[in-house]
């Protein structure tokens, strides 16, 4: 992996940390200039990812370790960026040490089909950039790691990075925060 | 974004109709609690239509997706009606990411979702 993550975060794979999980990457990508929408969609992402990792990693037992770093590529503001944000991209990446299985089964399901369950795939393959799923070299022959990338749309460019004055107003609204503009806030195919 | 992670899920009856109305997150954590209100009321007698009153919930994750879709199916197999009412677009999205939006009946308010 290039470059130290700006946040590196362990969890127990205990369903009850998931909502301070997705707090944190909603939160975080607001501050780096990220749109409502798409602050929305990582932490959807990230849920899903974690939730794949808790229930096919380690079959739901809840003390096993999962790490999720956030790196804002592209560096975030400082006083020397007179208040707009640099960051260009935020990418997501989850680790686990549950066995590893064959990347190539990695994969949506039809979605023609109607059943429940089986879609956290095909989520994370829809409103992330790019999805990266990796064996770790680094962990006696165990663990996972999959990279998300979302990257900042050409409309998110134009704001200053969020002050703390606007951290505070967003922090208590529902969702009703900015929509995005982009086009690329859609689901990706919305139809065959 | 969100309301702390919890679930809340109130219920009412007006006639042949049951509407359940979380509030909060529905995600793996959660989602038992509706699933089990959706359950009780879709066994009970006398109830053809349940509604889901949607305007409460500012996230939804695949594991609420899956519940919803297993009480389609369910109603589908009792030959009764569920309605989802007032989504957020955060929800609705994912419907859509799920391409469910177009299975599911989905209305724009509770009123009307009570007389589909």
């Amino acid at each position: 992996m290039d470059g130290q993550p700006n946040i590196r975060l362990q969890i127990q794979s205990n369903t009850l940390f998931l909502s301070g999980v997705r707090e944190l990457v909603y939160h975080v990508a607001s501050r780096v200039g990220f749109c409502d929408e798409h602050c929305g969609q990582m932490a959807l992402a990230v849920d899903e990812a974690i939730c794949n990792v808790i229930r096919h990693g380690y079959g739901r037992a809840p003390d096993r370790p999962i790490w999720i770093s956030l790196h804002c590529d592209g560096g975030i503001a400082t006083p020397d960026t007179h208040g707009t944000s640099p960051t260009t991209a935020l990418r997501i990446v989850i680790e686990d040490e549950a066995r590893q299985v064959d990347i190539a089964t990695i994969k949506s399901r039809d979605l023609d089909e109607i059943r429940p369950g089986g879609l956290g795939v095909h989520i994370i393959q829809q409103v992330m950039d790019d999805v990266k799923y990796e064996h770790r070299s680094d962990h006696n022959g165990l663990g996972m790691r999959l990279t998300m990338t979302k990257v900042r749309g050409p409309h998110e460019h134009s704001g200053p990075a969020e002050t703390d004055d606007q951290a505070e107003d967003a922090s208590g609204k529902a969702s009703a925060g900015s929509a995005c503009s982009d086009a690329a806030s859609q689901p990706k195919d919305q139809g065959r | 974004m969100s309301t702390n992670g919890k679930l809340d899920v109130q219920t009412a009856i007006a006639g042949d109709t049951a509407i359940l109305t979380p509030v909060g997150d529905i995600d793996i954590n959660t989602q038992p609690v509706l699933a089990a209100a959706i359950k009780q009321r879709q066994t009970e007698n006398g109830i053809i239509r349940l509604v889901i009153d949607l305007t409460g919930v500012s996230y939804m994750d695949s594991s609420g997706v899956a519940t919803l879709v297993q009480a389609l199916q369910t109603a589908r197999k009792r030959n009764t009606k569920l309605v989802l009412a007032a989504p957020q677009q955060r929800v609705l999205t994912i419907l859509q990411i799920a391409r469910l939006d177009s299975v599911f009946r989905i209305v724009g308010d509770l009123e009307s979702a009570k007389s589909v």
